[in-house]
């Protein structure tokens, strides 16, 4: 099948316009998640969902999407609820609590789940899609509730941008502005389960956590202002649903949700090694830099040293000496240092090993050195 | 007996879910004291990838060279974490969420790409299948012996042996781990090892109750336990046994209403959560409110106390200590007031003559203790 022909296919185009969506609620709402070290929220909320989607379904009695997505709603805003209340008023610490809370609403899920495969027999055969998440099965109709909960999520966040902004960076600051600082966490908590819910049907519980942290923690690699990360994290979750979604359709049994994530992955992989400025390769290069420069300096002042100790200052170090003042041998810093013409290799006499003296750009560099307040 | 039991299919059951129970819990206690929680979350879904690559490599689902292999996996999702975390990129909770997803991820694109010639099914990985335990059998003697419960089993033991080996070595790395280096008790050794039993564990489990109900009794009993009491001992104790008994709670009400025999089973330890949350002896909600009470009261009584004792003798008692001037001047509502000067007249502390309040010779002491606490027995 041809590009084109793919982008043509009506399931295709489904499953991509879902994707978008996903990418875009989940890029967005996930920044402030990372920012605000609340990465794990989304982890527990979408396992809390799968009660919900249960009680939803038992409640219409079908596979009605709204009614799922508002027992998901209920239950994954219960989950967060719990999860704080468990820290407030136990010794147990978030960690625990999390996983707590993240456990007992999966098995009430299961549960629930088995009831309704026993009870009510074919009907539930959509239900299982939530677990693991299946694209294909997305219908049109679906897109326009992904839609809706899109749009009122960007809504919020825009209309609401600077009290999101300080109540995530300081929290203490924007209570004595007088903002509520409680409300916007819930809103942006109940904000977090909505795109959860919306993102379950296509990648699944599992892997509805990497969709809210991947694009954030990629974006936050590029750019130090909320405004463009927020931006740039949209845009990687749009890529990597766009390109997930993509692979799956060209090839061929592969489900959406993983590659969804892996992609996703890629480019969280690509941002912490390569980001300017803040990529572990610049880093590394960087430190290899400094290290080389450093050890330079410590030659070029090691030649001037022993040049002023020993009265003259064309002085001959010998390269033996030169090692034994540095540990290890400096043939490399020597080699450089003599490639950058500051300092030059001179015979002297009977002895066959070479000896170094300071080049006059090379004693200007020194006196610079001692400028800055080197001995 | 004996053979009752092993052709008895709710004891096969309940038996490895107790298992799996009480092997969890054991390191569970440890790992939830650490914080090492929602590490466990990624361990236990990180080891769907080894079980795949081994299956991969050797055409075997489970086994000692299975198990192993996906232990080894289950740590390398600990491994990458801690790097990704200490490179200061990311923090490390979202280190935690960015690594297992990817490796689960990678785990289900490669079931589903062999899913004609692999029988891990992606459901079971998640759900677990412990009513179908008795299918997988080894022959041990004359029994017929389930190979989850054998593995399970083993692990058990391992934990059990783990932790009463390294007793004192954990308890001092869970407390104080500062010291434990210090002592040179490798507490980052310990935990790897920790870590590694626990991806074992994970690994063996997965086939009765699937990962995220594995998550389950790793954390809810040994959460409940710490609720429970203080004593660490104890808390294993209690820990186990609420995992014991939530095995077999659990498998009862799961044939009852006919529903997933692991999630009930791990329904059951959240309903242990839930009441030790709620009636534990000294850190439950009802215990702590009932504190609260005691305290309030008990610092109310001493601020009546100090306000009589202030205002004793001087010119201005005639208006100072009456029940008028506590409303007035102490700003307590009216409900406060007379709770107070109950409770004072209860204890003997006060007494009251008309709208004056007096202090009785004991209430006169307890002043005293508050206002020149040096001057003992005076």
């Amino acid at each position: 099948m041809t590009l084109l022909a793919l982008l043509q296919d009506y399931t295709v185009q489904t499953v991509l316009a879902g994707a978008v969506l996903l990418g875009l609620t989940s890029g967005v709402l996930g920044a402030f998640a990372v920012l605000r070290r609340q990465s794990l929220i989304g982890d527990v909320l979408s396992h809390a969902a799968l009660p919900g989607i249960c009680l939803g379904f038992l409640a219409a009695g079908s596979r009605d999407l709204p009614s799922l997505l508002t027992g998901a709603f209920l239950t994954g805003t219960l989950a967060a609820v719990t999860v704080l209340w468990l820290t407030r008023t136990t010794r147990l610490k978030t960690d625990a609590a999390l996983g707590i809370v993240l456990g007992i609403f999966f098995a009430a899920g299961v549960v629930l789940l088995t009831y309704i495969q026993t009870t009510q027999g074919a009907g539930q055969a959509g239900l299982d899609s939530f677990l693991f998440g299946q694209a294909a099965a997305l219908l049109r109709s679906d897109l326009w509730i992904m839609g809706g909960v899109t749009a009122v999520a960007l809504i919020l966040i825009l209309a609401f941008w600077k009290e999101f902004k300080v109540a995530t960076f300081d929290p203490g600051f924007a209570t004595t502005l007088g903002l509520p600082v409680l409300a916007l966490d819930l809103a942006l908590t109940v904000m977090i389960a909505l795109a959860i819910v919306v993102g379950l049907q296509m990648v699944g519980v599992v892997l509805m956590t990497a969709m809210i942290i991947a694009p954030a923690a990629a974006a936050r690699q590029w750019v130090d202002r909320l405004g463009p990360m927020v931006a740039l994290s949209a845009g990687f979750g749009i890529l990597s649903g766009v390109l997930g979604a993509g692979l799956s359709a060209a090839g061929r049994g592969l489900s959406t949700g993983p590659l969804i994530v892996l992609v996703a992955s890629a480019i969280v992989t690509v941002s912490v090694l390569a980001a300017p400025g803040r990529g572990l390769l610049w880093a590394v290069l960087r430190d290899r830099r400094a290290a080389r420069r450093l050890r330079a300096r410590q030659v070029l002042l090691t030649l001037d040293r022993l040049a002023r100790d020993h009265a003259s200052p064309g002085f001959r170090s010998d390269e033996g000496l030169l090692r034994a003042y540095h540990g290890t041998p400096p043939r490399r810093a020597l080699a450089r240092l003599e490639a950058e013409g500051l300092i030059r290799a001179v015979p002297h006499g009977p002895e066959d090993h070479r000896h170094w003296e300071l080049t006059p750009e090379g004693q200007t560099r020194v006196n610079e050195f001692r400028l800055d307040g080197e001995s | 007996m004996i053979t009752w039991f092993f052709d008895s299919l709710h004891a096969m059951i309940v038996t490895t879910g107790a298992l799996v129970g009480a092997g969890s819990s054991l390191l569970g206690v440890f790992l939830v004291l650490r914080g090492a929680g929602m590490l466990t979350h990624a361990i236990s879904h990180s080891i769907l990838l080894g079980i795949v690559l081994a299956w991969m490599a050797t055409g075997e689902i489970s086994g000692p060279l299975a198990l192993v292999a996906a232990a080894v996996v289950g740590l390398l999702s600990v491994v990458l974490t801690e790097a990704l975390a200490r490179s200061g990129r990311v923090a490390m909770d979202a280190a935690i969420g960015l690594v297992f997803p990817a490796l689960f991820a990678l785990g289900v694109l490669l079931v589903s790409l062999n899913a004609r010639n692999v029988h891990i099914d992606e459901h079971a990985v998640l759900l677990g299948e412990i009513g179908f335990v008795w299918l997988d059998t080894v022959q041990i003697g004359e029994w017929a012996v389930p190979r989850a419960m054998l593995a399970v089993g083993a692990l058990t033991l391992c934990n059990l042996l783990f932790v009463t080996l390294c007793w004192k070595e954990l308890k001092l790395a869970s407390f104080d781990i500062a010291l434990a280096h210090a002592l040179g008790f490798a507490p980052g050794l310990l935990f790897y090892v920790l870590l590694g039993l626990t991806s074992a564990t994970a690994v063996a489990s997965f086939d009765a109750v699937g990962v995220v109900l594995f998550l389950a009794f790793v954390i809810v009993p040994p959460s409940a336990a710490l609720l429970l009491t203080d004593r660490l001992s104890l808390v294993l104790l209690l820990a186990v046994a609420m995992a014991v008994a939530s095995s077999a709670i659990g498998y009862v009400l799961a044939l009852y209403w006919n529903v997933s025999i692991g999630g009930m089973m791990a329904l059951v330890t959240g309903a242990f959560l839930l009441v030790a949350w709620i009636a534990g002896p000294r850190h439950g909600l009802v215990a702590r409110a009932v504190r609260l009470r005691q305290v309030r009261a008990e610092n109310d009584a001493r601020s009546l106390v100090a306000h009589l004792y202030n205002h004793e003798g001087g010119p201005e008692a005639a208006e100072e200590n009456t029940v008028r001037a506590l409303h007035d001047h102490l700003l307590w509502p009216e409900a406060q007031t007379r709770r107070v000067i109950l409770h004072g007249l209860d204890r003997g502390l006060v007494e009251r003559r008309g709208e004056r309040l007096h202090l009785t010779p004991k209430g006169r002491a307890v002043a005293f203790q508050i206002f020149e606490p040096w001057r003992r027995g005076n």
